[in-house]
């Protein structure tokens, strides 16, 4: 044990050498977990790249029935909530809890924006009856493709996924403001802010993806 | 400990604002319907935003070896899948298939 029982000493776990290698091990265990999750979304991907080969009017069909505007908006949402949380970490990182503490509530803040943004933009796909698979009836709607409820399967499927990372995210976020504001991070010790961070950061990466592949090409 | 790297603050506000330019850029490409090549201009873009995200909001840049090869190999399987499934998929369903 340390004699030095200072405020800002992070006790390890007795497994670890160090604290250093304690941080080192939690962060390697949160990258395997951030490839799991690139290869969940992945397998979507990928069928939305086969499918879209395979039936390209189908797909740009789908896509004009989605309001870009809204996903560009959501777009700059979460980067912005992307910013606030590297700022989290970076403030917690320089001792500044309570600069930390407002970021982290505003990255919050941020993922619920995106949120009612999305909830409007399902309710209005659920009134006009653009659902998933089956449920979309081509002739309700005035669909040219008979096979336009793949679309919105895909769309609904990796939104969806992606919209329950945000909701998983906030909670995540949110036991971190908790935290900060209770003063157990600082300059030596700040692991679980840094692995939420990596994660929030890879639900921004998926959107990236998902605005120009869903909203924007088709 | 002082091997954590603790990047400036600018840094951050510079990489945001990339990121909003380059999503701003992608809606005037889309705009300008480049048609065939308006997908893969999207990809590219979104591949660039991408790794802005992972090199400096995600701290990669700076992270040990082991942790980028771990990422990495998410990407290499990812190529794997989508590999065997298009050759799959295009070779036999969309040659036989009234699907």
């Amino acid at each position: 044990m340390t004699t030095n029982h200072s405020a800002t000493a992070h006790h390890h776990s007795h497994h670890f050498d160090s604290a250093q290698h304690e941080y080192e091990s939690d962060k390697e265990g949160i990258w395997l977990f951030m490839v799991t999750e690139i290869l969940m979304f992945g397998g979507l991907f990928v069928a939305y790249a086969i499918f879209h080969q395979i039936y390209p009017e189908m797909f740009a069909e789908g896509a004009k029935q989605l309001s870009w505007k809204m996903g560009f908006f959501n777009t700059l949402v979460l980067i912005a909530s992307s910013l606030t949380m590297a700022l989290g970490i970076y403030y917690n990182q320089i001792n500044k809890s309570n600069k930390a503490f407002w970021n982290l509530i505003a990255t919050l803040v941020l993922a619920g924006i995106f949120l009612v943004v999305k909830y409007f933009e399902y309710a209005s796909k659920f009134e006009t009856g653009f659902l998933p698979g089956k449920f979309l009836n081509p002739e309700t709607v005035g669909a040219t493709s008979q096979n336009l409820g793949m679309y919105f399967g895909l769309y609904f499927c990796m939104t969806g996924l992606h919209g329950l990372h945000v909701v998983i995210g906030m909670i995540l976020i949110s036991w971190l403001a908790y935290r900060t504001k209770r003063g157990d991070f600082n300059a030596n010790y700040y692991t679980p802010v840094e692995g939420v961070g990596i994660f929030w950061h890879i639900v921004d990466l998926i959107w990236i993806f998902l605005f120009p592949l869903l909203y924007l090409v088709g | 400990m002082s091997e954590h790297h603790v990047m400036p603050l600018k840094t951050y506000f510079k990489v945001a604002g990339g990121l909003v330019l380059l999503t701003i850029l992608t809606v005037v490409f889309h705009e300008m319907k480049m048609g065939a090549l308006a997908g893969p201009v999207a990809f590219l873009i979104a591949a660039v935003k991408a790794s802005l995200v992972l090199l400096y909001f995600m701290h990669l840049k700076y992270d040990n070896m082991t942790n980028r090869v771990i990422f990495g190999s998410g990407f290499f399987f990812l190529i794997l899948l989508f590999a065997f499934s298009y050759v799959d998929i295009w070779t036999r369903i969309k040659s036989f298939s009234t699907l």
